[in-house]
């Protein structure tokens, strides 16, 4: 019997075309666009001008406050302009844009491929090149690693979970990495076990990944330290939250943090850049994402540079499909619809999948026939039918009673209604109401 | 990308299951317990179900349309599954012109009223019928003869009806006993009764067919046929004269339709499965309890609009487990 | 069987009685003083409960007035200074003198000025729309045209044209609550001082980008020119952030900005035709 989640949970299509696809490296692009701010926290502050030529991986916007983390420049070139660039959501974001000449790297990083093993390094000297290399969450929640690994006072890590679950439908990246990178995302596993300090590690990788389970388990076999757990396939595995359940059978509660039960979870991207900073001095300017759809003509996984346009990694798959209806940064489930193909790869960009038109638009929305398939779905034991009620009516109390924080908005709720009612969309606007309300209370 | 671009926001896929979807398959799974009345009953079965889908299907197209204003969603399939309920629960010969008064109670009265299809509090066909039992109580309880039964009778009693009217009259119940179908009679749907609630076992399987197609849980029927098991068979054990066997209770008048198909319904069910447990066991209960000390011999129709009341409430204090919860 | 009765009277009657000494110590006891003002204040109030005051509903309202003893941060916007000046004189206090306001909608970007950029497909509301993205155009200043300003108000004074795609209010049914203003993600609705005939002038636009880009997106954006800033006698007019804003209360409704505005970001309402101005504006409106 396989582990997994206990509460809730939905099996959405999985169409992972790319999974076969070995990883190339994308073309550099012409102009790079690089957001100062690409992780939770505090934006970067700038510290190039105009004009500045600058290399690849050198430190362009410094980190700005605790939460908060450096940004690199991930071509070298001259600096274009410092100016307010369009970001995912449409709003304009100080961005800082870099005409590409040539390819020239900052002489401390190693460009060899071998595997270096150094495990000279005390943990803070760990802590302090991840934070140097600016590295965050490469799960798409881009919340700093440097932070992860500083446990508040008095609360002490006791297991570190990778999490290479990737249970978003169409999405390949952290599976090709974990294929072609197994090496360097154990070492990479090794660093953070000592960063903090604990002495288990577990990788968690779903059942529908079995040439990564065999490999990674080979990989490991010598670390009995590192152990893989196979997971049944559920969507929301890779939820910190439902990772650490299907792992260790504890329950984050409600509110807190993973840390909370002794555990800090981490993506296996973010083990591998863990590896490339600490190792070989390589701060975080470029990553893999997956380029794909039912349409795209080469559903592909490309390692990329921070701040390439989406169009040139389009360009590279094959072109835009004739039929596109909508373009989705990140998976399906959660990923973010955006306006253009202009806007750049970030950190936290895992994927791109182009949606044909026909299945772009939401099915007409219906009255709720309190069938309580959200009930059953909601990971979290919510019920996404009265949280919707109670934000559409915006009866915040009651939202707030009925835990609409602890929502992961995964999206389990809207997949599953055969109403097509838009629950998580009323969700996401009561939880933010109900946080503004909170922290007033507490100011 | 000749048009533009759609922007929502996640999740941007969606199950292929649809309300749809949903209500057809409920019409799937009352298929068999339907063709089962039409050869029992013959055409007169079929006659009764038409004119109830088309009487339910015509009110909510015409009250949406003229009276409510809205764009009618007679489409969704839920007057058809209202129809097919309501015709399931009267005699094989009813009048038509009651039939219709029944669709319009159940659509108007019961679900149009409300606000509709999910607003409903009670469920439609059951408003339809106890207002048709009500109203009309000695043509819903007059029952045709199956066709196999004696050709020499024109009506036929169900067998709790039997029961209820003999022991009003004082007739100990062995001699009762005596005039029972047998198990396999009723399992099978050779007896008398309302269209769908003749024949246990055609229920039961669409039934599994719903529970297959994740229409319905476990929860409310194992909850409602257990609790009237346990029930009735506590009095059965104390007293087994006076009366009868828990398996006849659960097989016998609207249990399994009821069971199956009534109290399952999703609008007026509670949200969760502890709730639906609680729901399932307070409809059980009733029904024994109407069944046994009630002057209507069967009580599952007002067990379920009963529980219905009580749904809002199970709903306000059922919660599902949270995660992370404090325990 | 008339004793049955007479026993019935005396024990009914008997527990009528306790029961009224009962409710009598019990009313005694728990009784709360409440000033008989509030109830007269709440009384002079238009009893909208809109909340424009800033207070939980009318009552609330009358409350704060009593307790305050002081009027000068209090104020009825659906009153007016004719209720307060009632209120005033009910508590023998002096009230502030307003001048009455209206809503007006800073934002002109109409289907046909703002052309469409994208689609979208989830919960029609503002609020919802806002968090996700910057909205259907490629302005993201504008108005979004879902209508949470709509739901919001109490008083039906404003209402979404279904061909220009933005919100209109009513001037004669507004009462300047300020429940759009609060509603709009967007913060396009302001409440401005009411003229003489409705009459309005003001800048229809929010839009701070620069001015290429701005027009890009809406070809009736302020770009941010300062013409009208030049143009303006009353110093009414200010440019902030590539963006024209006339104060109401300094604004003579001269109606020079209006004309010198090349983007047609000004707009005049309810005014008298102007006989060769006219002209010119619409022809520029049919050119573009």
């Amino acid at each position: 019997m396989l582990k997994t989640f206990k509460i809730g949970g939905v099996h959405p299509a999985e169409n992972k075309f790319s999974s076969g696809r070995e990883i190339e490296a994308l073309a550099l692009p012409k102009t790079a666009f690089i957001p100062v701010g690409q992780h939770i926290g505090a934006p970067a502050a700038p510290v190039v001008k105009k004009g500045d030529k600058v290399k690849t991986g050198q430190v362009i916007a410094q980190s700005n406050g605790f939460v908060s983390v450096n940004i690199h420049s991930s071509v070298s070139g001259t600096v274009k302009k410092i100016d307010l660039i369009p970001d995912a959501s449409g709003y304009a974001k100080q961005g800082i844009v870099i005409d590409v000449e040539g390819d020239e790297w900052l002489e401390t990083i190693d460009r060899s491929e071998t595997l270096v093993n150094d495990f000279s390094f005390t943990g803070e000297e760990i802590i302090q090149k991840i934070k140097e290399a600016g590295i965050v969450g490469m799960g798409g929640a881009t919340f700093p690693t440097h932070v992860k690994l500083v446990p508040p006072k008095g609360m002490k890590a006791g297991l570190l979970i990778i999490n290479g679950v990737e249970c978003e439908p169409y999405l390949t990246s952290d599976h090709r990495l974990m294929l072609e990178k197994a090496d360097e995302i154990v070492v990479g596993t090794r660093l953070l076990m000592k960063a903090l300090n604990v002495e288990k590690a577990v990788i968690g990788i779903e059942n529908n990944k079995p040439d990564a389970i065999r490999l990674l388990k080979e990989k490991v076999a010598a670390y009995p330290a590192i152990s893989i757990t196979p997971l049944k396939v559920k969507y929301p595995q890779g939820g910190e939250k439902q990772l650490i359940k299907a792992v260790t059978g504890k329950e984050v509660p409600s509110g807190a943090l993973p840390i909370a039960v002794g555990c800090v979870v981490s993506n296996v991207g973010t083990a591998f850049a863990v590896y490339e900073a600490v190792q070989k001095n390589k701060p975080l300017f470029e990553r893999v994402v997956t380029v794909t759809g039912k349409s795209v003509k080469q559903p592909s996984n490309f390692k990329v540079r921070i701040g390439t346009p989406a169009s040139e990694l389009l360009e590279a798959a094959g072109g835009l499909p004739d039929d596109t209806g909508k373009i989705i940064s990140g998976g399906p489930m959660m990923g973010k619809a955006v306006t253009s193909l202009e806007i750049p790869v970030t950190k936290g960009t895992s994927g791109l999948l182009l949606v044909p038109g026909a299945e772009a638009r939401r099915d007409g929305r219906m009255a709720c026939i309190r069938c309580s398939r959200c009930v059953t779905a909601c990971p979290m034991g919510l019920e996404p039918y009265l949280l919707m009620t109670a934000s559409e009516k915006q009866i915040w109390e009651r939202a707030e009673k009925e835990k609409v924080m602890d929502c992961i908005e995964c999206g389990s709720c809207s997949y599953t209604c055969p109403s097509s009612r838009p629950l998580l969309d009323y969700i996401r606007l009561g939880k933010g109401k109900v946080g503004q309300i909170i922290r007033s209370r507490k100011n | 990308m000749s048009n533009v671009l759609t922007i929502s926001p996640s999740p941007h896929v969606h199950t292929d299951d649809s309300v749809r979807k949903i209500m057809y398959r409920v019409v799937l799974a009352m298929l068999p317990a339907l063709a089962w009345s039409v050869f029992v009953f013959g055409l007169d079965a079929l006659r009764v179900t038409l004119i109830a889908v088309a009487a339910c299907m015509a009110f909510e197209y015409l009250i949406q349309r003229f009276v409510m204003k809205v764009t009618p969603s007679v489409n969704d399939g839920s007057a058809l599954v209202t129809g097919i309920l309501l015709a399931f629960n009267v005699p094989a010969d009813l009048p038509w012109w009651i039939l219709v008064l029944g669709a319009f109670v159940a659509v108007a009265v019961a679900k149009l009223s409300f606000g509709g299809l999910g607003s409903n509090i009670f469920n439609p066909a059951l408003v339809g019928r106890v207002f048709l039992l009500i109203s009309f109580p000695v043509q819903m309880t007059t029952w045709p003869v199956t066709k196999q039964a004696a050709v020499d009778a024109t009506t036929a009693a169900t067998p709790l009806g039997l029961i209820k009217e003999g022991i009003l009259n004082g007739k100990p119940l062995n001699e009762l006993m005596g005039t029972l179908p047998s198990t396999s009679d009723m399992l099978l749907g050779n007896i008398g009764g309302s269209l769908g609630e003749v024949s246990a076992l055609m229920l039961l399987l669409g039934g599994l067919y719903m529970l297959w197609k994740k229409v319905i849980t476990w929860h409310t029927p194992v909850a409602i046929l257990g609790s009237m098991f346990v029930f009735g068979g506590i009095f059965w054990f104390v007293d087994p004269e006076a009366y009868l066997t828990p398996v006849f209770h659960l097989l016998a008048g609207g249990a399994m339709l009821g069971a199956i198909f009534m109290a399952t319904d999703m609008v007026t069910s509670p949200m969760t499965g502890k709730g639906q447990l609680i729901y399932g066991v307070g409809i059980g209960v009733i029904t024994m309890c109407i069944r046994l000390f009630g002057s209507y011999p069967e009580g599952i129709s007002f067990a379920i609009l009963i529980m219905n009341g009580f749904t809002p409430l199970i709903n306000a204090y059922v919660k599902p487990k949270r995660f992370g919860g404090q325990k | 069987m008339s004793i049955t009765i007479v026993y019935t009277v005396i024990t009914l009657s008997a527990i009528g009685t306790l029961s009224a000494v009962v409710l009598y110590f019990v009313a005694q006891k728990f009784k709360v003083y409440e000033d008989p003002r509030i109830d007269q204040v709440e009384a002079a109030l238009p009893g909208a409960n809109c909340g424009g005051c800033g207070h939980a509903g009318c009552r609330a309202f009358a409350e704060a007035c009593v307790k305050e003893n002081d009027l000068s941060n209090l104020f009825c916007p659906v009153g007016g200074n004719e209720c307060m000046s009632g209120v005033a004189g009910i508590l023998g206090l002096e009230a502030v003198k307003k001048d009455p306001r209206v809503a007006v909608v800073r934002c002109n970007g109409t289907c046909e000025y703002r052309p469409k950029t994208s689609n979208f497909d989830g919960a029609t509301t503002c609020a919802i729309a806002s968090s996700l993205y910057s909205g259907e155009t490629d302005c993201q200043y504008g108005c979004l045209g879902f209508g949470d300003c709509v739901v919001v108000c109490d008083f039906d004074a404003i209402h979404m044209n279904p061909v220009t795609g933005l919100p209109e209010v009513i001037d004669e049914k507004c009462v300047a609550c300020g429940a759009c203003v609060e509603a709009c993600p967007k913060m396009l609705i302001e409440l401005r001082k009411k003229f003489p005939k409705e009459r309005k002038i003001y800048v229809a636009c929010r839009n701070e980008d620069k001015g290429g880009q701005a027009r890009k997106a809406c070809q009736v954006a302020c770009i941010g020119c300062s013409k009208c800033e030049k143009e303006c006698a009353y110093d009414a007019i200010t440019i902030a952030n590539n963006l024209a804003f006339i104060d109401s209360d300094k604004c003579k409704l001269c109606r020079k900005c209006v004309s010198v505005c090349p983007t047609n970001a000004i707009i005049e309402v309810n005014f008298p035709p102007r006989k060769i101005q006219k002209e010119t504006t619409e022809s520029t409106t049919v050119n573009q």
